[in-house]
Protein backbone atom coordinates (compact mmCIF):
# COMPACT_ATOMS: atom_id res chain seq x y z
CA UNK A 1 0.00 0.00 0.00
CA UNK A 2 1.17 3.86 -0.76
CA UNK A 3 -0.83 5.66 1.82
CA UNK A 4 2.13 8.51 1.66
CA UNK A 5 2.87 10.77 -1.29
CA UNK A 6 6.41 10.84 -1.80
CA UNK A 7 6.33 14.45 -0.60
CA UNK A 8 4.84 13.76 3.38
CA UNK A 9 7.46 10.69 2.85
CA UNK A 10 9.99 12.53 2.37
CA UNK A 11 9.01 14.69 5.69
CA UNK A 12 8.50 11.90 7.41
CA UNK A 13 12.03 10.36 6.88
CA UNK A 14 13.35 14.43 7.90
CA UNK A 15 11.67 14.59 11.30
CA UNK A 16 12.68 10.72 11.87
CA UNK A 17 16.28 12.75 11.27
CA UNK A 18 16.00 15.35 13.23
CA UNK A 19 14.67 13.09 15.94
CA UNK A 20 18.49 11.18 15.71
CA UNK A 21 20.54 15.08 16.02
CA UNK A 22 18.37 15.44 18.49
CA UNK A 23 18.54 11.86 20.55
CA UNK A 24 22.47 12.43 19.87
CA UNK A 25 22.39 16.03 21.26
CA UNK A 26 20.46 15.02 24.22
CA UNK A 27 22.90 12.07 24.90
CA UNK A 28 25.82 14.61 25.36
CA UNK A 29 24.42 15.64 28.89
CA UNK A 30 23.24 13.69 31.74
CA UNK A 31 20.30 16.42 32.39
CA UNK A 32 18.90 15.80 28.45
CA UNK A 33 20.55 12.11 28.17
CA UNK A 34 17.56 9.83 29.07
CA UNK A 35 14.80 12.47 26.82
CA UNK A 36 17.05 12.52 24.00
CA UNK A 37 17.63 8.49 24.00
CA UNK A 38 13.49 8.64 24.24
CA UNK A 39 13.14 11.07 21.01
CA UNK A 40 15.93 8.37 19.01
CA UNK A 41 13.34 5.55 19.69
CA UNK A 42 10.35 7.80 18.48
CA UNK A 43 12.01 8.30 15.46
CA UNK A 44 13.16 5.19 14.69
CA UNK A 45 9.19 4.58 14.99
CA UNK A 46 8.44 7.07 13.01
CA UNK A 47 11.17 5.88 9.90
CA UNK A 48 9.81 2.51 10.30
CA UNK A 49 6.05 3.08 9.78
CA UNK A 50 6.81 5.57 7.48
CA UNK A 51 8.49 2.92 5.10
CA UNK A 52 5.15 0.69 5.49
CA UNK A 53 3.20 3.45 5.06
CA UNK A 54 5.28 4.84 1.57
CA UNK A 55 6.11 1.73 -0.82
CA UNK A 56 4.22 -0.99 -2.14
CA UNK A 57 6.07 -4.28 -0.20
CA UNK A 58 5.36 -7.59 -0.43
CA UNK A 59 5.79 -10.70 2.55
CA UNK A 60 4.39 -7.72 5.05
CA UNK A 61 2.93 -10.46 7.04
CA UNK A 62 6.45 -12.33 7.18
CA UNK A 63 8.13 -8.94 7.57
CA UNK A 64 6.07 -8.24 10.90
CA UNK A 65 6.98 -11.52 12.24
CA UNK A 66 10.37 -10.92 12.11
CA UNK A 67 10.41 -8.07 13.42
CA UNK A 68 8.36 -9.30 16.38
CA UNK A 69 10.76 -12.73 16.52
CA UNK A 70 13.93 -9.63 16.60
CA UNK A 71 12.18 -7.82 19.59
CA UNK A 72 11.50 -10.51 21.40
CA UNK A 73 15.16 -11.45 21.60
CA UNK A 74 16.38 -8.20 22.00
CA UNK A 75 14.11 -6.75 24.40
CA UNK A 76 14.04 -9.15 27.40
CA UNK A 77 18.05 -9.49 27.19
CA UNK A 78 18.74 -5.84 27.00
CA UNK A 79 16.28 -5.45 30.16
CA UNK A 80 17.84 -8.26 31.96
CA UNK A 81 21.28 -8.51 31.27
CA UNK A 82 23.54 -6.99 34.05
CA UNK A 83 25.42 -4.17 34.17
CA UNK A 84 28.53 -5.22 34.70
CA UNK A 85 27.31 -7.13 31.18
CA UNK A 86 26.42 -3.85 28.94
CA UNK A 87 29.99 -4.04 27.17
CA UNK A 88 29.49 -6.66 25.97
CA UNK A 89 25.86 -6.81 24.96
CA UNK A 90 26.58 -2.73 22.91
CA UNK A 91 29.32 -5.56 21.10
CA UNK A 92 26.52 -7.83 20.11
CA UNK A 93 24.21 -5.89 19.23
CA UNK A 94 26.22 -3.84 17.04
CA UNK A 95 27.71 -6.64 15.23
CA UNK A 96 24.15 -7.83 14.42
CA UNK A 97 23.54 -4.47 13.01
CA UNK A 98 25.99 -4.49 11.05
CA UNK A 99 25.37 -7.92 9.79
CA UNK A 100 21.94 -6.95 8.71
CA UNK A 101 23.35 -3.89 6.55
CA UNK A 102 25.54 -5.90 4.87
CA UNK A 103 23.02 -8.35 4.17
CA UNK A 104 20.92 -5.83 3.10
CA UNK A 105 23.50 -4.68 0.44
CA UNK A 106 23.99 -8.35 -0.85
CA UNK A 107 20.48 -8.77 -1.56
CA UNK A 108 20.27 -5.07 -3.47
CA UNK A 109 23.47 -6.22 -5.72
CA UNK A 110 21.65 -7.73 -8.64
CA UNK A 111 18.64 -4.87 -8.52
CA UNK A 112 21.60 -2.37 -10.07
CA UNK A 113 23.96 -1.35 -13.12
CA UNK A 114 24.81 1.51 -11.75
CA UNK A 115 29.07 0.98 -11.13
CA UNK A 116 28.87 4.04 -8.52
CA UNK A 117 25.69 2.20 -6.67
CA UNK A 118 27.75 -0.98 -6.92
CA UNK A 119 30.84 0.90 -5.03
CA UNK A 120 28.15 1.52 -2.17
CA UNK A 121 27.40 -2.24 -2.36
CA UNK A 122 30.65 -3.28 -2.02
CA UNK A 123 31.72 -0.62 0.49
CA UNK A 124 29.00 -1.49 2.91
CA UNK A 125 29.23 -5.57 2.19
CA UNK A 126 33.23 -5.28 3.38
CA UNK A 127 32.65 -2.57 6.31
CA UNK A 128 29.06 -4.27 7.82
CA UNK A 129 31.63 -7.69 7.55
CA UNK A 130 34.21 -5.97 9.11
CA UNK A 131 32.05 -4.72 12.04
CA UNK A 132 29.40 -7.74 12.11
CA UNK A 133 32.83 -10.41 12.37
CA UNK A 134 34.58 -8.02 14.82
CA UNK A 135 31.89 -7.27 17.21
CA UNK A 136 31.62 -10.68 18.26
CA UNK A 137 35.09 -11.41 18.28
CA UNK A 138 34.98 -8.05 21.14
CA UNK A 139 31.74 -10.09 22.80
CA UNK A 140 34.04 -13.32 23.35
CA UNK A 141 36.50 -11.51 24.64
CA UNK A 142 34.54 -9.50 27.27
CA UNK A 143 32.60 -12.43 28.06
CA UNK A 144 35.69 -13.79 28.58
CA UNK A 145 34.77 -17.18 26.01
CA UNK A 146 38.54 -16.48 24.99
CA UNK A 147 41.16 -14.55 26.45
CA UNK A 148 41.13 -10.86 27.30
CA UNK A 149 45.28 -10.53 26.43
CA UNK A 150 46.27 -9.40 22.90
CA UNK A 151 46.48 -12.29 20.76
CA UNK A 152 49.33 -11.86 18.14
CA UNK A 153 51.04 -14.95 15.97
CA UNK A 154 53.88 -14.94 13.52
CA UNK A 155 52.75 -14.30 9.97
CA UNK A 156 49.53 -12.39 11.49
CA UNK A 157 50.28 -9.33 9.74
CA UNK A 158 50.71 -11.39 6.65
CA UNK A 159 47.62 -12.83 6.77
CA UNK A 160 45.76 -9.94 7.80
CA UNK A 161 47.15 -7.69 4.63
CA UNK A 162 46.55 -10.94 1.90
CA UNK A 163 42.94 -10.50 3.57
CA UNK A 164 42.65 -7.01 3.02
CA UNK A 165 44.40 -7.21 -0.68
CA UNK A 166 41.97 -10.29 -1.53
CA UNK A 167 39.10 -7.94 -0.21
CA UNK A 168 40.00 -5.32 -2.17
CA UNK A 169 40.41 -7.55 -5.37
CA UNK A 170 37.25 -8.69 -5.07
CA UNK A 171 35.73 -5.60 -4.63
CA UNK A 172 37.30 -4.55 -7.42
CA UNK A 173 35.75 -7.51 -9.51
CA UNK A 174 32.20 -6.77 -7.73
CA UNK A 175 32.19 -3.33 -8.69
CA UNK A 176 33.49 -4.63 -12.74
CA UNK A 177 31.16 -7.19 -12.85
CA UNK A 178 28.11 -7.14 -10.45
CA UNK A 179 28.60 -10.90 -10.02
CA UNK A 180 27.14 -12.34 -6.80
CA UNK A 181 29.04 -14.96 -6.01
CA UNK A 182 32.15 -12.45 -6.34
CA UNK A 183 29.88 -10.54 -3.59
CA UNK A 184 29.95 -13.36 -1.40
CA UNK A 185 33.16 -14.08 -1.79
CA UNK A 186 33.87 -10.73 -0.47
CA UNK A 187 31.49 -10.99 2.35
CA UNK A 188 33.73 -14.07 3.25
CA UNK A 189 37.05 -11.79 2.99
CA UNK A 190 35.25 -9.06 5.09
CA UNK A 191 34.26 -11.18 7.92
CA UNK A 192 37.51 -12.61 8.04
CA UNK A 193 39.62 -8.73 8.13
CA UNK A 194 37.13 -8.49 11.22
CA UNK A 195 38.59 -10.91 13.24
CA UNK A 196 42.03 -10.30 12.07
CA UNK A 197 41.75 -6.98 13.25
CA UNK A 198 40.31 -7.26 16.47
CA UNK A 199 42.34 -11.01 17.71
CA UNK A 200 45.37 -8.33 18.39
CA UNK A 201 43.67 -5.69 20.79
CA UNK A 202 43.42 -7.06 24.55
CA UNK A 203 42.41 -5.65 27.87
CA UNK A 204 40.92 -2.41 28.53
CA UNK A 205 41.53 -1.10 24.39
CA UNK A 206 38.62 -3.63 23.73
CA UNK A 207 36.01 -0.99 24.58
CA UNK A 208 37.47 1.66 22.11
CA UNK A 209 37.75 -0.92 19.30
CA UNK A 210 33.62 -1.49 20.29
CA UNK A 211 33.37 2.00 19.77
CA UNK A 212 35.09 2.34 16.34
CA UNK A 213 33.12 -0.55 15.10
CA UNK A 214 30.04 1.17 15.94
CA UNK A 215 31.38 3.99 13.60
CA UNK A 216 32.05 1.47 11.28
CA UNK A 217 28.23 0.20 10.97
CA UNK A 218 26.87 3.71 11.26
CA UNK A 219 28.53 3.97 7.74
CA UNK A 220 28.11 0.64 6.53
CA UNK A 221 24.18 1.99 7.00
CA UNK A 222 25.00 5.02 5.63
CA UNK A 223 26.09 3.22 2.27
CA UNK A 224 23.54 0.77 2.16
CA UNK A 225 21.44 4.30 2.22
CA UNK A 226 22.98 5.38 -1.01
CA UNK A 227 22.22 2.55 -2.76
CA UNK A 228 18.66 2.12 -1.69
CA UNK A 229 18.16 5.83 -2.28
CA UNK A 230 16.57 6.26 1.50
CA UNK A 231 17.42 9.76 3.05
CA UNK A 232 16.83 8.52 6.28
CA UNK A 233 19.76 5.57 6.23
CA UNK A 234 21.86 7.85 4.52
CA UNK A 235 21.79 10.88 7.61
CA UNK A 236 21.01 8.15 11.03
CA UNK A 237 24.20 6.28 9.51
CA UNK A 238 26.71 9.41 8.33
CA UNK A 239 25.76 10.45 12.10
CA UNK A 240 26.30 7.77 14.12
CA UNK A 241 29.56 7.43 11.41
CA UNK A 242 31.25 10.87 12.81
CA UNK A 243 29.99 10.88 16.44
CA UNK A 244 31.30 7.60 16.89
CA UNK A 245 34.49 8.54 15.40
CA UNK A 246 35.04 11.65 17.75
CA UNK A 247 33.46 9.26 20.03
CA UNK A 248 36.28 6.98 19.52
CA UNK A 249 39.21 9.47 19.87
CA UNK A 250 37.70 10.70 23.14
CA UNK A 251 37.97 7.63 24.48
CA UNK A 252 41.51 6.78 23.04
CA UNK A 253 42.78 9.93 24.34
CA UNK A 254 41.07 9.96 27.99
CA UNK A 255 43.69 6.70 28.05
CA UNK A 256 46.46 8.49 26.23
CA UNK A 257 46.81 6.30 23.68
CA UNK A 258 45.98 6.50 20.15
CA UNK A 259 43.62 4.69 17.93
CA UNK A 260 46.16 3.20 15.79
CA UNK A 261 48.39 2.34 18.85
CA UNK A 262 45.19 0.51 19.66
CA UNK A 263 44.95 -1.60 16.92
CA UNK A 264 48.44 -2.23 15.29
CA UNK A 265 50.38 -1.40 18.29
CA UNK A 266 50.33 -5.95 19.62
CA UNK A 267 52.20 -6.14 16.41
CA UNK A 268 55.07 -4.31 16.76
CA UNK A 269 55.29 -5.73 20.40
CA UNK A 270 55.46 -2.68 22.46
CA UNK A 271 52.74 -1.24 24.38
CA UNK A 272 50.20 -3.97 24.73
CA UNK A 273 52.23 -7.21 24.85
CA UNK A 274 52.95 -6.10 28.37
CA UNK A 275 54.10 -8.75 31.21
CA UNK A 276 51.69 -11.16 33.35
CA UNK A 277 54.10 -12.44 35.88
CA UNK A 278 53.67 -11.86 39.41
CA UNK A 279 56.23 -9.44 41.10
CA UNK A 280 58.27 -11.22 44.10
CA UNK A 281 59.39 -8.25 45.85
CA UNK A 282 58.25 -7.53 49.03
CA UNK A 283 54.88 -5.45 49.54
CA UNK A 284 53.28 -5.21 53.02
CA UNK A 285 49.83 -6.61 53.29
CA UNK A 286 47.58 -6.89 56.26
CA UNK A 287 44.13 -7.93 57.22
CA UNK A 288 40.68 -6.72 56.84
CA UNK A 289 40.75 -5.94 60.23
CA UNK A 290 43.83 -3.37 60.18
CA UNK A 291 42.38 -1.72 56.89
CA UNK A 292 39.03 -1.56 58.61
CA UNK A 293 40.43 0.55 61.63
CA UNK A 294 42.58 2.81 59.15
CA UNK A 295 39.10 3.53 57.79
CA UNK A 296 36.89 3.63 60.65
CA UNK A 297 39.25 5.99 62.41
CA UNK A 298 39.66 8.32 58.99
CA UNK A 299 38.14 11.37 58.76
CA UNK A 300 38.22 11.56 55.00
CA UNK A 301 38.53 8.53 52.55
CA UNK A 302 38.76 8.55 48.76
CA UNK A 303 37.89 5.57 46.76
CA UNK A 304 38.97 4.85 43.73
CA UNK A 305 37.09 2.00 42.22
CA UNK A 306 38.82 -0.30 39.10
CA UNK A 307 38.36 -2.49 36.79
CA UNK A 308 38.60 -5.37 39.54
CA UNK A 309 35.75 -3.66 41.12
CA UNK A 310 33.42 -4.71 38.06
CA UNK A 311 34.59 -7.94 37.50
CA UNK A 312 33.74 -8.81 40.85
CA UNK A 313 30.73 -6.77 40.36
CA UNK A 314 31.22 -5.54 44.10
CA UNK A 315 29.80 -1.93 43.30
CA UNK A 316 26.70 -2.64 46.21
CA UNK A 317 29.58 -3.77 48.62
CA UNK A 318 31.19 -0.52 48.06
CA UNK A 319 28.08 1.73 48.37
CA UNK A 320 27.10 -0.13 51.71
CA UNK A 321 30.91 0.35 53.03
CA UNK A 322 30.25 4.15 52.00
CA UNK A 323 26.98 4.63 54.01
CA UNK A 324 28.95 2.53 56.93
CA UNK A 325 31.34 4.97 57.39
CA UNK A 326 29.63 8.31 56.14
CA UNK A 327 26.92 7.03 58.89
CA UNK A 328 30.20 7.43 61.55
CA UNK A 329 30.77 10.91 60.18
CA UNK A 330 33.38 9.97 57.71
CA UNK A 331 33.61 11.91 54.38
CA UNK A 332 33.84 9.44 51.45
CA UNK A 333 34.08 10.46 48.11
CA UNK A 334 34.68 8.12 45.12
CA UNK A 335 37.55 9.26 42.45
CA UNK A 336 36.85 8.47 39.44
CA UNK A 337 39.37 7.69 36.25
CA UNK A 338 37.89 8.41 32.91
CA UNK A 339 38.48 5.23 32.00
CA UNK A 340 37.82 3.03 34.88
CA UNK A 341 35.42 0.32 34.69
CA UNK A 342 35.13 -1.95 31.15
CA UNK A 343 34.63 0.79 29.30
CA UNK A 344 34.88 4.56 29.34
CA UNK A 345 32.07 5.85 31.87
CA UNK A 346 31.24 2.85 32.81
CA UNK A 347 32.01 3.01 36.35
CA UNK A 348 29.78 6.20 36.65
CA UNK A 349 26.90 3.76 35.22
CA UNK A 350 27.97 0.93 37.83
CA UNK A 351 27.94 3.31 41.06
CA UNK A 352 24.79 4.38 39.73
CA UNK A 353 23.06 1.39 39.87
CA UNK A 354 23.95 0.60 43.07
CA UNK A 355 22.58 4.10 44.21
CA UNK A 356 25.72 6.00 45.08
CA UNK A 357 24.94 9.78 45.34
CA UNK A 358 25.99 11.72 42.25
CA UNK A 359 27.60 14.03 44.30
CA UNK A 360 30.14 11.98 45.56
CA UNK A 361 31.19 10.66 42.59
CA UNK A 362 34.40 13.48 41.54
CA UNK A 363 35.78 13.62 38.28
CA UNK A 364 40.19 13.61 37.97
CA UNK A 365 40.25 16.70 37.86
CA UNK A 366 38.12 17.92 40.52
CA UNK A 367 39.77 15.33 43.29
CA UNK A 368 43.41 15.08 42.33
CA UNK A 369 44.08 17.73 44.90
CA UNK A 370 41.71 16.35 47.33
CA UNK A 371 44.12 13.09 47.97
CA UNK A 372 46.62 15.17 49.37
CA UNK A 373 43.80 16.10 52.40
CA UNK A 374 42.55 12.91 52.83
CA UNK A 375 43.33 10.74 55.29
CA UNK A 376 43.66 7.16 53.32
CA UNK A 377 43.19 6.45 49.49
CA UNK A 378 41.19 3.10 48.97
CA UNK A 379 42.12 1.79 45.80
CA UNK A 380 39.99 -1.27 44.61
CA UNK A 381 40.90 -3.22 41.61
CA UNK A 382 42.69 -0.63 39.95
CA UNK A 383 46.09 -0.25 38.95
CA UNK A 384 47.10 1.28 35.81
CA UNK A 385 45.20 4.27 36.31
CA UNK A 386 47.00 4.76 39.46
CA UNK A 387 50.45 4.12 38.48
CA UNK A 388 53.21 7.18 39.07
CA UNK A 389 54.89 5.75 35.78
CA UNK A 390 52.53 7.75 33.31
CA UNK A 391 53.83 10.96 35.04
CA UNK A 392 57.44 9.86 35.73
CA UNK A 393 58.61 6.90 33.52
CA UNK A 394 58.69 8.07 29.87
CA UNK A 395 59.99 4.12 28.51
CA UNK A 396 56.40 3.37 29.75
CA UNK A 397 53.72 1.95 27.94
CA UNK A 398 51.47 4.22 30.29
CA UNK A 399 53.25 7.31 29.81
CA UNK A 400 51.36 9.95 29.40
CA UNK A 401 48.15 8.44 30.37
CA UNK A 402 46.22 11.15 32.68
CA UNK A 403 46.25 9.16 35.92
CA UNK A 404 44.41 9.81 39.53
CA UNK A 405 47.22 11.13 41.89
CA UNK A 406 46.77 8.79 44.78
CA UNK A 407 50.41 8.56 45.29
CA UNK A 408 49.85 11.94 47.31
CA UNK A 409 47.71 10.50 50.16
CA UNK A 410 48.89 9.71 53.65
CA UNK A 411 47.49 6.20 53.70
CA UNK A 412 46.90 3.96 50.53
CA UNK A 413 45.05 0.60 50.40
CA UNK A 414 44.83 -1.17 47.92
CA UNK A 415 42.80 -4.21 46.78
CA UNK A 416 44.41 -6.39 44.73
CA UNK A 417 43.68 -10.18 43.74
CA UNK A 418 47.06 -10.77 42.85
CA UNK A 419 50.76 -9.07 42.47
CA UNK A 420 49.75 -9.80 38.93
CA UNK A 421 50.17 -6.62 37.06
CA UNK A 422 46.95 -4.57 35.16
CA UNK A 423 46.61 -4.80 31.67
CA UNK A 424 49.28 -2.53 30.82
CA UNK A 425 51.86 -5.01 31.93
CA UNK A 426 54.20 -2.79 34.47
CA UNK A 427 54.55 -2.62 38.10
CA UNK A 428 53.15 -0.14 40.23
CA UNK A 429 55.67 1.52 42.13
CA UNK A 430 53.07 2.84 44.42
CA UNK A 431 52.70 -0.81 46.03
CA UNK A 432 56.08 -0.65 47.54
CA UNK A 433 55.69 2.62 48.83
CA UNK A 434 56.20 2.74 52.60
CA UNK A 435 52.82 4.38 53.09
CA UNK A 436 51.18 1.43 50.74
CA UNK A 437 49.11 -1.45 52.33
CA UNK A 438 47.64 -4.51 50.51
CA UNK A 439 44.71 -6.30 50.86
CA UNK A 440 44.96 -9.63 48.76
CA UNK A 441 41.98 -11.16 47.37
CA UNK A 442 38.51 -11.09 45.80
CA UNK A 443 37.40 -7.10 45.57
CA UNK A 444 33.59 -8.38 46.21
CA UNK A 445 35.25 -10.83 49.23
CA UNK A 446 37.55 -8.35 50.57
CA UNK A 447 35.00 -5.61 50.75
CA UNK A 448 32.61 -7.54 52.90
CA UNK A 449 35.56 -8.90 55.05
CA UNK A 450 36.06 -4.87 55.94
CA UNK A 451 32.37 -3.58 55.65
CA UNK A 452 32.03 -6.54 58.63
CA UNK A 453 35.46 -5.11 60.23
CA UNK A 454 34.30 -1.48 60.15
CA UNK A 455 30.61 -2.24 61.75
CA UNK A 456 32.44 -4.46 64.34
CA UNK A 457 34.42 -1.30 65.19
CA UNK B 1 16.92 11.63 -5.62
CA UNK B 2 20.13 12.21 -7.57
CA UNK B 3 23.48 11.55 -6.53
CA UNK B 4 24.66 15.10 -5.66
CA UNK B 5 21.86 15.99 -3.64
CA UNK B 6 22.33 12.87 -1.34
CA UNK B 7 25.77 13.49 -1.21
CA UNK B 8 25.46 16.99 -0.29
CA UNK B 9 23.16 15.28 2.75
CA UNK B 10 26.14 13.09 3.56
CA UNK B 11 28.59 15.90 3.82
CA UNK B 12 26.16 17.94 5.80
CA UNK B 13 25.90 15.07 8.12
CA UNK B 14 29.14 14.20 8.62
CA UNK B 15 29.44 17.70 10.24
CA UNK B 16 26.33 17.49 12.07
CA UNK B 17 27.55 14.56 13.66
CA UNK B 18 31.15 16.22 14.91
CA UNK B 19 29.44 18.81 16.12
CA UNK B 20 26.65 16.80 18.57
CA UNK B 21 29.22 15.09 19.99
CA UNK B 22 32.02 17.48 20.13
CA UNK B 23 32.21 17.95 24.25
CA UNK B 24 30.56 15.20 25.36
CA UNK B 25 31.81 14.32 29.14
CA UNK B 26 33.77 11.42 29.89
CA UNK B 27 30.54 10.20 32.37
CA UNK B 28 28.23 10.00 29.24
CA UNK B 29 31.04 8.16 26.93
CA UNK B 30 29.04 4.78 27.35
CA UNK B 31 25.54 5.71 27.28
CA UNK B 32 26.15 7.85 24.16
CA UNK B 33 28.15 4.92 22.85
CA UNK B 34 25.04 2.12 23.02
CA UNK B 35 22.90 5.32 21.86
CA UNK B 36 24.74 5.92 19.01
CA UNK B 37 24.60 2.12 18.45
CA UNK B 38 20.64 2.09 18.45
CA UNK B 39 20.67 4.85 15.93
CA UNK B 40 22.55 2.62 13.08
CA UNK B 41 19.46 -0.19 13.74
CA UNK B 42 17.41 2.21 11.46
CA UNK B 43 19.22 -0.02 8.88
CA UNK B 44 15.72 -1.81 9.64
CA UNK B 45 14.41 0.20 7.44
CA UNK B 46 16.62 -1.05 4.48
CA UNK B 47 16.15 -4.54 5.68
CA UNK B 48 12.07 -3.86 5.16
CA UNK B 49 12.41 -2.50 1.47
CA UNK B 50 14.93 -5.46 0.50
CA UNK B 51 12.33 -8.19 1.98
CA UNK B 52 8.88 -6.46 0.69
CA UNK B 53 10.87 -6.40 -2.86
CA UNK B 54 12.11 -10.31 -2.53
CA UNK B 55 10.85 -12.44 -4.78
CA UNK B 56 12.31 -15.51 -4.24
CA UNK B 57 12.51 -17.93 -1.48
CA UNK B 58 16.10 -17.33 -0.45
CA UNK B 59 16.07 -13.90 -1.17
CA UNK B 60 13.38 -13.47 1.03
CA UNK B 61 15.10 -15.80 3.88
CA UNK B 62 18.18 -13.18 3.65
CA UNK B 63 16.31 -10.27 3.68
CA UNK B 64 13.87 -11.58 6.99
CA UNK B 65 17.02 -12.64 8.65
CA UNK B 66 18.51 -9.18 8.23
CA UNK B 67 14.95 -7.62 9.77
CA UNK B 68 15.69 -9.92 12.66
CA UNK B 69 19.27 -8.64 13.05
CA UNK B 70 18.52 -4.82 12.62
CA UNK B 71 14.99 -5.46 14.90
CA UNK B 72 17.54 -6.59 17.71
CA UNK B 73 19.82 -3.75 17.07
CA UNK B 74 17.52 -1.12 16.98
CA UNK B 75 15.06 -2.31 19.72
CA UNK B 76 17.53 -3.73 22.23
CA UNK B 77 19.53 -0.52 21.67
CA UNK B 78 17.52 1.51 22.67
CA UNK B 79 16.28 -0.48 25.48
CA UNK B 80 19.71 -1.20 27.09
CA UNK B 81 20.54 3.01 26.96
CA UNK B 82 17.45 3.82 28.34
CA UNK B 83 18.11 1.31 31.44
CA UNK B 84 21.45 2.58 31.49
CA UNK B 85 20.30 6.66 31.64
CA UNK B 86 17.47 5.71 33.90
CA UNK B 87 20.36 4.81 36.65
CA UNK B 88 21.82 8.39 36.50
CA UNK B 89 18.28 9.38 37.15
CA UNK B 90 18.00 6.65 40.07
CA UNK B 91 21.02 7.98 41.64
CA UNK B 92 19.40 11.83 41.76
CA UNK B 93 16.29 10.49 43.61
CA UNK B 94 18.62 8.42 45.90
CA UNK B 95 20.22 12.24 47.16
CA UNK B 96 21.01 12.01 50.76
Amino acid sequence: MTILSPTSTAVLYLVAAICFILALKGLSSPKTARRGNLIGAAGALIGVVTVFLSMKLDNIPWILAAIAVGSAIAAPVARRVQMTQMPQLVALFNGVGGGAAALVALLELSHTDDPWVRLAVVFTLLVGAISFSGSLVTFAKLQELMTTRPIVFPGLPVIMAAALLAAVGASVAVIMTGNGWLAVLLLVFGLLTGVLLVLPVGGADVPIVISLLNAFTGLAVAASGLVLGNVLLVVAGTLVGASGTILTRAMASAMGRSVTGILFGAFKGGSTAGSTVASDRPVRSSSAEDVAVLLGYAQKVVIVPGYGLAVAQGQHTIAELQSELESRGIQVVFAIHPVAGRMPGHMNVLLAEANVPYESLKEMSEVNPEFKTADVALVVGANDVVNPAAKTSPGSPIYGMPILEVEQAPQVVFLKRSMRPGFAGIENELLFEPQTTLLFGDAKESLGKVLAAVKAL
Amino acid sequence: MDGIALLTITVLSVFVGFEVVSKVSSTLHTPLMSGANAIHGIILVGAIIVAGQAADGWTLALALLAVVLATANLVGGFVVTDRMLEMFRGRKAARR
